[in-house]
């Protein structure tokens, strides 16, 4: 997969695109290349890209996000730093949008400059286990209010369906009917599946592209007995 | 049964409503319970139902006393400072013996406070919250699936005694994200016999209303509804036991602290602590009787708690004082983790229980 400059993932909210993003900005980190992520969502102040800000500092990815995420302060705001990632075009960017239409918004003020430069790849997160985008029509309906809302247009389909930490190869293998739908009826090509890694072995050569996720452990996740 | 979904908490909630057969929702958005009503503003208007964001908390309540005079189901929700701002209306529902279902997804307090999780209400949940004699019913869920199976039961009992329940979640409860089995969808209940839907010239007016001006028969309302309570104290208690055949330490927690001391929990058994925990899933009514019994079986019990010890006083009471009942709290937004928890079981232990 060669890389474009900028990586915006987009999606319902909860589709899984911060877990991506993260696992993205990993994977063009290993090829040598320089990384920063950037978090836009101004939606959600809960389980954010900010919880593996040391791990990411650790490996020598940048990290950008609103100064008051996982703060106590509900005043989402966006910092100066990510207009410096879209227009100095001096490294590669993996972007976080916020999710639906209303997270889209926040993405519209930087679009001129993504849209001059033309070298982007917009990414549309799709997981066939969230109630509202469990069909094509309903998945599209939120593809459209979020093009709206930035006007930006997607270039791909990303397939991220999942039931969470207890999704088994046959949860992620019954998704590909409907990725593969969804990606057709949006006359997109579908980039790739993502999937837990531990999931990998077991579904290497049935799907392809196939994008291993390592998946962050979060807080109130139960332990087995 | 319907096929599993992954959903967040506030979700859950949404969805489990509409199932259970409501269609009229009254709020006003607040953080971190913001997903119920962004949920029902996308569906209600595609089935047929009501949704309405009001002009602040204190008109969606009313809105709510309005609709559930008629004998339907409504509900409203909000986070901790929103529902302080309920609490006269829930007062008013209670004293004209309406069902309602109130959703608090509780954040730090006390004022404004802060937007991350928090168990601060249970005091404001489970002593009346508003003016004068009276209980909600508190269902506190450590699950997205409690979050969808106790929104029906809420409204259920609700119905069944004529009195409002409150969904007391904390804030981690509305935004995790988990796989759930939605419960099976029920059409729309025809009118109870007590509502207020028109005479027709054909019967007396269903008078509801909180004003009663006789002491005497405000006495006996008093008294009456007093009655249902006593019946419901001893049918509706719900709770969870978990590792507690052999327990000589008891957890008591609800939420997300529940799922944080579960965790803490396998591991101190692991290290050959003998710990187990009751999880409270009402909290009005209070389960008493598994804590009483348990009192004769254990050496000490440890409440956690995303406050600064409110629960720790009904644990007190339940066991008649019997047993030392330590604390493990954090507060403001903070979570304990399982570690913090694990040290001071352990540190329990090392003293005897």
């Amino acid at each position: 997969m060669e890389a474009k400059r900028l990586t915006l993932f987009a999606g319902h909210y909860g589709s899984g695109k911060t877990n991506i993003a993260l696992n993205y900005a990993r994977h063009l980190h290993r090829q040598g290349l320089s990384v920063t992520i950037a978090d836009l969502d101004i939606v959600n102040p809960y389980f954010r890209t900010r919880d593996s800000e040391d791990a990411l500092r650790a490996e020598g990815i940048s990290l950008i996000c609103s100064p008051f995420a996982n703060s106590n302060l509900d005043a989402p705001a966006m910092p100066k730093e990510i207009y410096a990632l879209v227009s100095e075009r001096a490294e590669y960017g993996v972007l976080d949008i916020g999710g639906d239409d209303r997270g889209a918004l926040a993405l519209g003020r930087y679009v001129p400059d993504i849209l001059a430069e033309n070298n982007y790849e917009m990414l549309f997160v799709i997981n066939r286990a969230r109630p509202l985008t469990r069909t094509v029509a309903g998945t599209l309906e939120v593809m459209e209010e979020i093009v709206e809302a930035c006007a930006l247009p997607f270039t791909a389909v990303v397939n991220n369906t999942n039931l969470g930490p207890d999704t088994t190869a046959e949860d992620v293998l019954s998704g590909m009917d409907y990725a593969r739908a969804v990606a057709e009826a949006a006359g997109l090509p579908l980039k790739m599946t993502c999937a837990d890694e531990r999931l990998c072995g077991e579904l290497e050569g049935r799907i392809d592209p196939l994008f291993p996720l390592a998946i962050q452990k979060l807080y109130y996740m139960l332990e087995n007995d | 049964m319907q096929e599993k979904v992954l959903m967040k908490g506030n979700e859950a909630i949404a969805e489990a409503a509409i199932l259970a057969g409501c269609r009229h929702y009254f709020g006003y958005p607040i953080t971190p319970q913001t997903e119920v009503a962004a949920y029902l503003a996308k569906k209600m208007p595609k089935i047929g139902g009501t949704f309405l964001q009001a002009e602040s908390e204190i008109a969606a309540i009313n809105m709510v006393y309005g609709v559930a005079s008629t004998g339907k189901l409504a509900m409203t929700s909000s986070s901790s400072p929103g529902i302080a701002l309920k609490c006269e209306g829930i007062s008013y529902l209670a004293g004209a013996d309406l069902p309602a279902l109130i959703v608090n997804v509780q954040r730090g307090g006390p004022g404004l406070g802060g937007i991350q999780p928090s168990q601060s209400d249970y005091f404001l949940a489970t002593r009346g919250p508003g003016h004068g004699d009276f209980h909600v019913l508190v269902f506190a869920p450590a699950s997205v699936q409690e979050m969808a199976d106790l929104t029906g039961r809420a409204f259920d009992l609700a119905m069944k005694y004529r009195m409002p329940a409150m969904l007391l979640a904390d804030g981690t409860m509305g935004q995790m994200m988990e796989p759930v089995t939605l419960p099976e969808p029920r059409d729309p209940q025809a009118a109870p016999d007590w509502a207020a839907v028109g005479t027709e010239c054909k019967r007396s007016h269903h008078v509801i209303n909180s004003l009663c001006l006789d002491p005497v028969q405000l006495e006996r309302a008093n008294f009456e509804r007093f009655e249902r309570y006593a019946r419901i104290e001893e049918n509706e208690p719900m709770w969870e036991e978990f590792m507690m055949e052999d327990a000589e330490i008891c957890v008591v927690s609800t939420g997300i602290t529940a799922r944080v001391s579960r965790n803490a929990i396998v591991e101190a058994r692991r290290q050959g602590v003998k710990v187990g925990m009751i999880r409270p899933i009402t909290l009005w009514p209070f389960p008493k009787k598994p804590l009483l019994a348990a009192a004769g079986k254990v050496k000490s019990f440890l409440c956690v708690e995303l406050n600064m010890g409110q629960m720790r006083e009904d644990v007190e009471l339940a066991v008649r004082c019997q047993k030392p009942v330590e604390l493990c709290y954090r507060v403001g937004g903070m979570i304990p983790s399982p570690d913090e928890v694990l040290d001071k079981i352990k540190k329990m232990n090392e003293e005897g229980g």
